[in-house]
């Protein structure tokens, strides 16, 4: 479903992806793990759009995404939730959820200066599916609060909602639980879960090693930009380039 | 549901609506209440402002940007307007929409490139912008008379009636006032508007939304000046005598100050803050030696208090105490 072929992306003189190469496979959750720096969250930013790779391409479905404006992509059914939550903080959690239903909305400016039954009675059909997403969330009772009041395990929740509301076919999530206690992140396991038996297709990027292991069906693992090993998480486990890269870093710094 | 439920619905369903027919309808007698064109012409001049203000409010307080070069887009109404009608007798109507689409296509032009900028790159890009527009308006004295300005500019006409004391204008000016503030309520609530409230607090999850950023950006950078514009046009055939003086960088300050007052994003705000703005000076005299001074006041005290402006910033202050109370009351 997501083929990334020998992207790169520097920084300056700086390496951050150097001829990364995996696909996702329709259906399954793919988790990509690494050390901090490992160029993880470039990756992510590469296939929502957010940066441009310098080299490589990027299909979905089969069709060339690199070079398409970040805006294009959602039409496409790509999803995706941030590692620091980027919600729009003085509006409504109803509103920031609606957002994430641009694709679906009215883009006329005409029709929406006129406001016409039509556009009323769609807005209304939207707002319908907004609030129906957010009670998925257990967040019905907070909808006409501004996003900015709520706990942080509450927006990461939100940021999910604004992601799925449109319905995508693949979903990008960013450390979806990095900042959550025990309970939380075993209420965005579950939802990972929901979403993957639903036969969403998902891309995780995650330090919770424990997360990684329970949801994911396979596993990449980055390190200083470069692909070091993929496979199922059991093999990813035991094999010795990953412990390296972990480990041996960790002897090295401590 | 009960009859009462029904209107209750009805009345919370429509409020938007029901408060501008409120608002029109009050307008529609105010000129037999009150009668006397001094004070019918301050209000003539409020509905003026609050066209080019409730523009600016979205594009500042909705989009998130900022202008400090927006009498220069009533400026160009105003000439555009004047000139089309003195120099070559154009009929004014004919003037004013060709002056607006005009202003409109320089708009756009404009704002491919300035709109790149933010922040304070993009508030002295667009105070430059005025800067040249009033060196225009100063120098080129063949054409725009100069400092001394241009007189005799026809008033509109309206089905054989010219539109030429305070009472008629006041229909005119209200009424596009109106349709104005009615526009921006409906853009403010519609799925755009909320585009344009994604673009100002974050752009890059705004852009993975599916939202056009830097299109939006445009759009109503070149609405707003289109009815600055309009709002320009107004006011010369108003007057039927304009100078470059009532489209300075000052006056573009002020329809910020207008925009502050009223709050970030408050389309109803705008109609206090035009309404404030220009009703001062009535009450204080030594206002005017000093206007500059006090508007720079208001907007930093307003701005350093209330970030999200004066009506918007007590009106988040109220809901947040209300949603505490409830919050308090359900634990």
């Amino acid at each position: 479903m997501l083929e990334i072929d020998g992207i790169s992306k520097h920084f300056g003189g700086l390496p951050a992806l150097e001829e990364v190469s995996f696909r996702c496979r329709e259906g399954m959750t793919t988790a990509l793990i690494g050390p901090n720096g490992a160029g993880k969250s470039t990756l992510i930013n590469c296939i929502a759009g957010t940066l441009n790779p310098d080299a490589g391409a990027i299909r979905f479905t089969g069709r060339r995404i690199d070079d398409l404006p970040c805006h294009r992509r959602p039409y496409l059914g790509i999803a995706r939730t941030f590692q620091n939550l980027a919600l729009f903080p003085r509006l409504t959690v109803l509103e920031n959820v609606l957002a994430g239903l641009t694709p679906e909305a009215e883009q006329s400016f005409v029709k929406s200066l006129l406001r016409l039954p039509a556009t009323r009675h769609r807005e209304r059909l939207l707002r319908l599916k907004a609030m129906a997403m957010l009670d998925n969330f257990g967040l019905a009772d907070k909808a006409r609060w501004p996003a900015s009041v709520l706990s942080y395990g509450d927006k990461k929740r939100v940021e999910m909602a604004r992601a799925l509301v449109a319905g995508p076919r693949l979903l990008l999530l960013d450390e979806p639980v990095a900042g959550l206690n025990g309970a939380e992140t075993a209420r965005i396991a579950m939802e990972i879960r929901r979403l993957h038996g639903a036969g969403l297709t998902i891309l995780l990027v995650e330090h919770d090693m424990d997360l990684v292991m329970t949801v994911s069906d396979h596993v990449v693992v980055l390190d200083g930009g470069r692909l070091i090993a993929a496979g199922a998480p059991q093999e990813i486990r035991t094999n010795p380039r990953v412990i390296e890269a972990y480990l041996g870093r960790m002897s090295v710094t401590a | 549901m009960t009859p009462r439920d029904r209107i209750r619905y009805f009345f919370s369903s429509h409020r938007t609506g029901l408060s501008v027919c409120l608002l029109a309808l009050f307008l529609l007698v105010y000129p037999a209440w009150v009668g006397n064109p001094y004070l019918l012409g301050i209000s003539n001049l409020i509905a003026v402002y609050l066209i080019a203000v409730i523009g600016l409010n979205l594009f500042i307080g909705y989009a998130g940007q900022i202008s400090l070069g927006h009498a220069a887009y009533l400026g160009l109404g105003a000439y555009g307007s004047a000139l089309l009608t003195v120099h070559l007798g154009i009929n004014p109507w004919l003037a004013m929409a060709a002056t607006a689409v005009a202003v409109g296509l320089t708009a756009f032009l404009v704002a491919i490139p300035t709109l790149r900028l933010s922040g304070h790159y993009l508030a002295m890009a667009t105070l430059g912008f005025n800067i040249v527009c009033y060196t225009v308006m100063m120098q080129w004295d063949r054409v725009t008379g100069g400092p001394s300005g241009l007189a005799g500019i026809p008033h509109l006409s309206l089905a054989g009636v010219a539109i030429d004391d305070e009472t008629r204008f006041h229909y005119l000016a209200w009424g596009a006032a109106i349709l104005v503030l009615t526009l921006g309520l409906n853009l403010a609530r519609s799925s755009l508007g909320l585009a344009l409230a994604a673009v100002a607090q974050n752009e890059t999850a705004a852009a993975s939304l599916g939202i056009q950023v830097h299109r939006a950006k445009i759009r109503i950078f070149v609405l707003s000046a289109v009815l600055a514009s309009v709002a320009g046009s107004l006011f010369a055939h108003c007057y039927t005598f304009i100078n470059p003086d009532s489209f300075t960088i000052f006056n573009s300050v002020e329809l910020v100050t207008m925009v502050v007052i009223g709050g970030l994003g408050s389309i109803w705000g705008s109609l206090f803050g035009a309404s404030l703005i220009i009703l001062l000076p009535e009450f204080l005299h030594f206002f005017e030696t000093f206007r500059d001074i006090i508007h720079g006041l208001i907007v930093v005290t307003v701005l350093i208090l209330l970030p999200q402006g004066l009506v918007s910033g007590l009106k988040d202050l109220l809901r947040m105490r209300l949603l505490r109370k409830a919050n308090n009351a359900r634990n």
